[in-house]
């Protein structure tokens, strides 16, 4: 086996709940030391095709292989080389910190001694060992979510599922989150993470943007980046509500974002900011300033969308 | 008559909310620790903070749920600790947890809220259709909320919240979990919002959603250790300078880096390093060579502006490490 | 099956349970209550049923036959009525249950060796204790009349054992005193047990759904019948303390006599628990919200056993459809055994056929609430 070949693999995978298509064929493959990011509106089918990986719900139709194993086949097999943190993290808050390692250690059949070894390394990482007695419900939000990942890393997979994990975790301790993930990442593992942060999806090697169940579009986030249709300009402006309505049906603009300092225009074309300053000056609007800015992968996520959405 | 023009009039010489010195104290837990700060009229403010900085406390003592340890505020003119439930008639609240009725539809919420707002009954059906059409829920007046996605939820509890026209909004983590598309429109919705005059004290986890507000505040250990424009805290906060480097064996690269002559900081940032640096001009291509000659391929430095969350780690950061050098002081005395 | 997961879901539940005393108090306070309420509310004995006598004789040996009913604990003389219309009131106004009529030739026919007949008239209202009250009455002047006739027999010059051989003694074995408490509390230890047991597992399934710790553990390798076992077996033994206060509160406090031996008690009790603790897990894994897990846990086991396993209800007297249902309710098994072992002092030889039963109906559900447990979020 190539150190490239893929430890997880989706083939054509579809879900339908009756009518509802929650998961179109979808297909995509990661290689060990990859984290692959699952990329989409409430909908897209991201929890669900996180789920069918994880082996707890069963598709439709198509073939998932995680380490060799096929996982609708052998669920119970393949769920040994699994680690799937959904986002609702069973956490026992009734139960220590330790109590907690514990139980999935065993469940995962971890030695004992392997247990301490690594649990003790993972918390020491975290900056949990303090709270080794303290009850998990007792717990801030990202220490829990830090504990979460801790029980789902001690039988050490080969891949982990997690499902949208820093929901409501504040940037400090995402960070934190994030550093342990590279953490695996550097020791081979495939990671698959689902977020509905942007932000985060920047941290992630590769990119799937889904939508309607279907993957839009697949790439590095620079590839992604470079995909972007047109360009975004920002304009400083004390009057944004004025200059967005200067600027509606202007040729060129695609859409207005309004933000703090003013605008973001994302136009067709690069050059088109001669146009937009000509016409937020006809209309009256004080402009300090107008600049092409890079794209943020929110940006390119709604303008990909609308296309997506507008069929060629 | 028209009582919300009637309130706007009365708070447009003064801030629409005014804190001096707020401290909320619970036991021996300092929750809010002597915070001041002002909003003016149509400004929408956003609130920054780690877990348990004391975002919620500050909100919950401006709504006039909870009576300041010490320390005044007025929101919307009127003095939170001596009159909460006037205070409470002239704001809007919404929290991410906003509780509307699964089981009722769309018009019965509203209805709802309007009543227990006592909007004036003449002029219920003119708000509820207001709220309606701004939420984007046109056609949907009849849908249970339950069947409702987590996107049109949040506009609809938004919709409720302003049916009384409230001069002041607070908005505790609105869009949490909610997707990126209905997060543009909702934010679309404050703009315009404010624009019609009405204050925002938004708080968020989201470092991309401060952009959107007009001046930010971050709050840690109860402390405000920073307020400004977006891009006034993205150009002070940061102590440095910051690097992109990408290089081939990242892993091997790091604690390199992290060892390296005018490195600040140096984390892992997807395929990339991100390194705070002293002079980025100069550490940039000092780092390159380093790398090269550890044999670490293909190594390029390019300065980057920083993001909201690089300074947001960056000033909680110094917060924390203040905290911990003042404790110890503390500690060290008998 | 690995036992490690076992345990680890044992001690994890085990952990739960401490964690929760309040919880563990109920489940252990509330069969303490059942049984004291049960036990004293469900008393098929009648006592002191209020008595009329209307004497038209009053002589010595009318007043004797009144002291005996006076005497027995069955009656109690509430008024003595001075004609008949004073008796007929007395029933109507249900001061009393059952009126005594002595007629006035009551002695002189008794002396005459003739038949003398006493007049019971009785409350119709409540058939039951109408008929019960009437059987006292009967034993009552049976016994008088016995006497009686010994004392004519001796005044004729006679001895006992010239007297007439033939006599009818009916002697109740393994309830000598006829007690109906002593064939009804081991029933209710049954009842209390079927109704706790199953709340007591109702909940652990649903719980996991409630709190969102379901997804991730039906996404680890355990089994579903490591699961089920791993989560029984600590509440086997709440279950197992449970027994034991009903059982205990049954011979120390309800005086229930016990003949049987504790090894007996321990086994078949063991058995029974097993039934219904894995019906509360079927139940559970069957209803993922706790409030329904514990009213369906509720209903499936308080009505078929308060109704059907013949704790309270003869099963013999029922129509045939219904008796064949009993069958189907694990307690009549249990009943059965919890009568034989206390009254009758049987053991595991003599019970085999329940004992059997018992095993059989455990088998199934264990293998039905096993295979309910499906690994999937579909």
């Amino acid at each position: 086996m190539t150190p490239s070949a893929p430890i997880v693999e989706a083939r054509e995978v579809s879900k339908r709940f009756g009518a509802l298509v929650a998961v179109d064929r979808l297909s995509f493959a990661v290689p060990p030391g990859e984290i692959f990011g699952l990329v989409g509106p409430d909908g897209a089918g991201k929890t669900t095709t996180m789920r069918m990986l994880a082996g707890v719900m069963r598709p439709d139709g198509g073939q998932i292989v995680a380490d060799g194993v096929d996982v609708l086949a052998h669920p119970e097999q393949a769920k040994r080389h699994i680690s799937y943190m959904p986002q609702r993290f069973g956490l026992y808050e009734d139960l220590t910190v330790d109590e907690n390692i514990r139980f999935y250690a065993d469940l995962f059949d971890v030695p004992r001694d392997v247990r301490e070894t690594r649990a003790a390394a993972m918390l020491a990482a975290s900056d949990m060992l303090p709270f080794r007695k303290r009850l998990a419900g007792q717990l801030s939000g990202g220490m829990k979510q830090k504990l979460g990942l801790t029980c789902a890393l001690v039988h050490t997979p080969k891949v982990v599922l997690l499902d949208e994990p820093t929901t409501g975790v504040d940037p400090l301790s995402r960070r934190e989150f994030w550093q342990i993930l590279y953490g695996l990442r550097a020791e081979g593992v495939a990671l698959v993470i689902s977020t509905a942060y942007l932000d985060e999806a920047e941290r992630c090697d590769r990119l799937a943007l889904l939508h309607g169940g279907r993957m839009v579009h697949c790439d590095t986030p620079a590839g992604l980046k470079a995909r972007m249709p047109g360009a975004m300009l920002e304009v400083v402006s004390p009057e944004p509500r004025r200059a967005r309505d200067a600027l509606a049906g202007q040729p060129g603009v695609r859409g207005v974002l309004l933000i703090g300092i003013g605008l973001h225009v994302h136009v067709d074309a690069a050059g088109r900011s001669a146009g937009i300053a000509a016409a937020l000056a006809a209309a009256g609007v004080p402009v300090s300033e107008i600049a092409e800015v890079a794209p943020s992968i929110e940006d390119l996520f709604v303008a990909l969308l609308d296309n997506a959405e507008t069929p060629a | 008559m028209n009582p919300p023009d009637a309130a706007l009039a009365t708070t447009s010489a003064a801030p629409a909310i005014a804190v001096d010195g707020l401290t909320k104290r619970f036991g021996a837990f300092t929750a809010l620790d002597g915070v001041s700060f002002a909003a003016g009229q149509g400004e929408i403010m956003g609130f920054l903070g780690p877990n348990g900085a004391g975002k919620s406390t500050l909100i919950r003592i401006l709504c006039g749920l909870l009576h300041p340890s010490a320390g005044q505020a007025r929101v919307a003119g009127i003095d939170v600790a001596r009159q909460p439930e006037a205070v409470r008639a002239r704001i809007g609240y919404m929290s991410q947890k906003f509780s509307l009725y699964g089981d009722l539809s769309v018009v019965e919420n509203l209805r709802f809220f309007a009543g227990i707002y006592s909007v004036p009954r003449a002029e219920m059906a003119g708000r509820i259709a207001y709220a309606v059409a701004m939420a984007g829920l046109g056609g949907q007046e009849n849908t249970l909320v339950a069947n409702l996605a987590g996107g049109w939820k949040q506009r609809l509890a938004l919709g409720a919240a302003i049916l009384h026209r409230p001069p002041v909004l607070f908005l505790d983590e609105p869009t949490s979990g909610v997707d990126p598309e209905s997060r543009r429109r909702f934010w679309e919705l404050i703009h315009t919002l404010s624009g019609d005059g009405v204050t925002v004290l938004v708080s968020t986890h989201y470092m991309d959603e401060a952009e959107y507000c007009h001046r930010i505040a971050l709050i840690a250990r109860g402390r405000l250790i920073a307020l400004g424009t977006p891009l006034e805290i993205k150009r002070h906060s940061l102590d440095g300078e910051l690097l992109a480097l990408a290089c081939a064996d990242l892993g091997r690269a790091l604690p390199l880096v992290q060892g390296a002559a005018g490195v600040r900081d140096a984390a892992l940032f997807g395929s990339r390093i991100h390194v705070t640096v002293d002079e980025a001009a100069r550490r940039g291509p000092e780092l390159e060579a380093l790398l090269a000659a550890r044999g670490i391929a293909g190594a390029t430095a390019r300065p980057i502006a920083p993001t909201m969350e690089d300074s947001f780690v960056s000033l909680v950061g110094k917060a924390a490490l203040n905290a911990a050098t003042s404790a110890n002081a503390a500690g060290a005395r008998p | 099956m690995k036992l490690r997961r076992i345990q680890a879901i044992a001690v994890k539940e085990a952990l739960q349970i401490v964690r929760d005393p309040r919880s563990l108090m109920i489940a252990l306070l509330v069969p303490l209550m059942q049984m004291v309420i049960f036990g004293y509310g469900v008393n098929l004995d009648i006592r002191h049923i209020p008595l009329c006598v209307l004497d038209h004789e009053n002589g010595q040996q009318s007043r004797n036959l009144v002291a005996r009913f006076a005497a027995s604990n069955y009656f109690s003389l509430r008024r003595a009525a001075g004609s008949d219309r004073e008796v007929a009131q007395a029933l109507d106004e249900g001061d009393c249950g059952i009126a005594l009529v002595i007629p006035a030739d009551f002695s002189q026919r008794l002396n005459d060796g003739g038949r003398a007949t006493v007049q019971a008239l009785l409350d119709g209202t409540d058939s039951n204790t109408a008929n019960i009250a009437a059987g006292y009455a009967k034993s009552v002047v049976a016994a008088f009349s016995a006497a009686a006739q010994l004392d004519a027999v001796q005044r004729r010059g006679g001895t006992l054992q010239t007297q007439t051989p033939v006599g009818v003694e009916a002697r109740v074995w393994f309830n000598e005193a006829l007690e109906s408490r002593n064939f009804i509390v081991p029933g209710i230890v049954a009842l209390v047990m079927a109704i706790v047991g199953a709340q007591l597992t109702s909940l652990t399934i649903a719980r996991e759904w409630e709190r969102g710790t379901m997804e991730l553990l039906v996404s680890t390798p355990v089994q579903p019948m490591e699961l089920m076992i791993g989560k029984l077996l600590p509440y086997f033994a709440v279950g197992l303390a449970d027994a034991a206060i009903c059982l205990g509160l049954a011979v120390f406090w309800f005086e229930v006599p016990f003949h049987g031996t504790v090894a007996t008690l321990l086994f078949t009790s063991s058995l029974f628990l097993t039934v219904v603790l894995c019906i509360g897990y079927l139940v559970s894994v069957s209803i993922r919200s706790q409030v329904g897990a514990s009213q369906v846990a509720l209903l499936a086991t308080m009505l078929p056993t308060t109704l059907l396993s013949g704790f309270s209800f003869p099963i013999e007297q029922m129509p045939a459809a219904v008796q064949a249902a009993t069958f189907l309710v694990s307690a009549r098994y249990y009943v059965e055994i919890l009568k034989a072992v206390f009254l009758k002092g049987a053991g595991v030889v003599e019970l085999a056929v329940p004992i059997l039963c018992l095993a059989l109906y455990a088998a199934v559900v264990v293998v039905l609430a096993a295979r309910a447990f499906r690994k999937t979020l579909d």
